[in-house]
């Protein structure tokens, strides 16, 4: 059977780790080559790096971070942040990711989705979804609008119909962050996971919210997510990696316990 | 012979013995991944799409991630198909990771494609009307961590914890037809073939360059190991 994952996720700027609480007064926090070893030792089952660079310029320190990754960690990661171009999901799957994340670039250009799927494999390309509440409307039936620009930009796309067809272009998994929940440590957005999770036949990721440990358990037992996203919960020292998987095997979850 | 003439034959001559792994590439994945983790484990290995080198090398690895149709089109446009049967047929130990584990039998439903024949039996997708405890149904392809039951020891998995899990991304799997060819098996939905096994080939369905220290245990096993089967 297959184990649920428990990915945390690193903000990466100019070559350093940060943590955004709801996208704003980001902290210098370290050396994101050191904490992806120290998760890896942890049992996590992969990761997730966001880079944050502002300036296109500076990008090539984030290919380097990843090729310093892939020769310490022997897990699948994935890389997302300001990839726009097949060219660019080119330059971090050679660097040694497993996985891209597209965001914004795929509602400016679905087609993309598609190319990334075609060039690398749909196992390749992860649709990351920033999503936040809405009263529902014709144009939003599910209450649930698409965001870019962290946050800053609706789209007037519904979440849902979105995500099938992120499906449909041939995304191999959905990264869904509730806007909402994120930051707030106050558990994710389940009735958005489970709405997501149940709607679509490719792999979620919740992400967005966790404060706790019991908020990783609901995820999976009432959010039917697939994997849950993680960040402040473990790289403030609250928890380790290995108590939140020996906490969710105790509550009968499956989860990876021998690393 | 001058001393320092010495130490670059030495080092020539091992450079020429530790390159004697050859992944083979053929334009199907991601190859960098598994020469990354033999560099980790200090193992240095070509990778290469010509039919000469893999013939010569001592050890092979046959990765792949993508469709079979086109995988199968690509082997035999390089001549690659014959030089991996010949590389069997020699005794030489060789690795199949992921879809170079389906293409190892005799066809792929996939593409409608007739694969290498080295062990009989089908390639099958997972069927997505039946499902998983606690899910709808199952989610095709079967991505990420699963435990593999091994059927009896094997040289590839010495040290390695029965528990220990390994990471998959595939919606195709290998139905071999004899029993003895299955080594080991892990459930999604249904029991399938996670390991494969004819004499001195060993094809996995996981990625075990991705699969942390179980996988490079693997690795490093398949580095040092014999290619004789001692059950």
């Amino acid at each position: 059977m297959l184990s649920k994952r428990i990915i945390p996720c690193l903000d990466v700027r100019d070559g350093k780790l940060t943590k955004g609480i709801k996208f704003k007064g980001n902290v210098d926090i370290g050396d994101p080559v050191e904490m992806a070893a120290f998760y890896y030792d942890q049992g996590a089952d992969e990761l997730v790096f966001y880079d944050i660079t502002a300036s296109y310029e500076r990008r090539d320190i984030m290919i380097e971070t990843v090729r310093k990754v892939a020769e310490r960690i022997f897990i699948p990661f994935s890389v997302g942040g300001g990839i726009r171009t097949v060219e660019d999901m080119r330059h971090v799957l050679l660097a040694g990711a497993e996985k891209v994340s597209i965001n914004s670039a795929a509602i400016r250009e679905p087609g993309l989705i598609t190319k990334g799927a075609e060039a690398f494999g749909s196992q390749a390309i992860v649709l990351g979804m920033d999503v936040k509440r809405v009263p529902p409307s014709e144009k939003v039936p599910s209450g649930y609008e698409m965001v870019i620009d962290g946050g800053r930009t609706f789209t007037g796309l519904d979440a849902l119909a979105w995500a099938k067809e992120g499906e449909r272009l041939g995304a191999g998994e959905i990264c869904l962050n509730s806007i909402d929940a994120d930051g707030t440590q106050k558990g994710y957005e389940l009735r958005l996971t489970k709405l997501i999770a149940t709607s679509v036949n490719i792999p979620v990721i919740a992400s967005g919210g966790a404060g706790a440990m019991e908020h990783i358990h609901e995820v999976f037992a009432e959010g039917m997510a697939d994997a849950a996203l993680i960040a402040s919960i473990t790289h403030y020292g609250t928890h380790t990696v290995k108590e939140i998987k020996s906490y969710l095997h105790e509550k009968g979850i499956k989860v990876r316990m021998s690393w | 012979m001058l001393y320092s003439d010495f130490c670059i034959l030495t080092s020539v001559f091992y450079i020429l013995l530790f390159a004697m792994i050859a992944i083979i590439d053929y334009k199907a994945g991601n190859l960098t991944s598994v020469q990354r983790a033999l560099a980790f484990l200090g193992q240095d290995s070509v990778i290469t799409s010509s039919a000469a080198d893999v013939l010569a090398a001592e050890r092979v690895i046959f990765p792949g991630v993508g469709a079979a149709g086109t995988a199968m089109f690509d082997l035999m446009r390089l001549k690659l198909d014959a030089a991996l049967v010949e590389t069997y047929g020699r005794g030489k130990p060789l690795l199949g990771i992921c879809l170079g584990t389906q293409i190892v039998m005799d066809r792929s439903e996939e593409n409608q494609t007739r694969c290498l024949g080295i062990i009989k039996g089908e390639v099958l997708r997972f069927p997505e009307a039946i499902s998983e405890p606690g899910t709808r149904r199952l989610k095709v392809p079967h991505m990420g961590w699963n435990r593999v039951n091994l059927k009896r020891e094997h040289s590839l998995f010495v040290g390695i914890d029965p528990q220990s899990e390994f990471y998959f991304v595939h919606s195709y799997y290998p139905a071999p037809r004899d029993r003895r060819n299955l080594l080991g098996e892990t459930i999604y939905g249904i029991p399938f073939a996670s390991v494969l096994t004819s004499a001195n080939l060993v094809a996995v369905q996981f990625h075990p360059e991705k699969s942390g220290r179980p996988g490079l245990r693997l690795l490093s096993n398949f580095c040092v190991w014999d290619g004789k089967d001692h059950a």
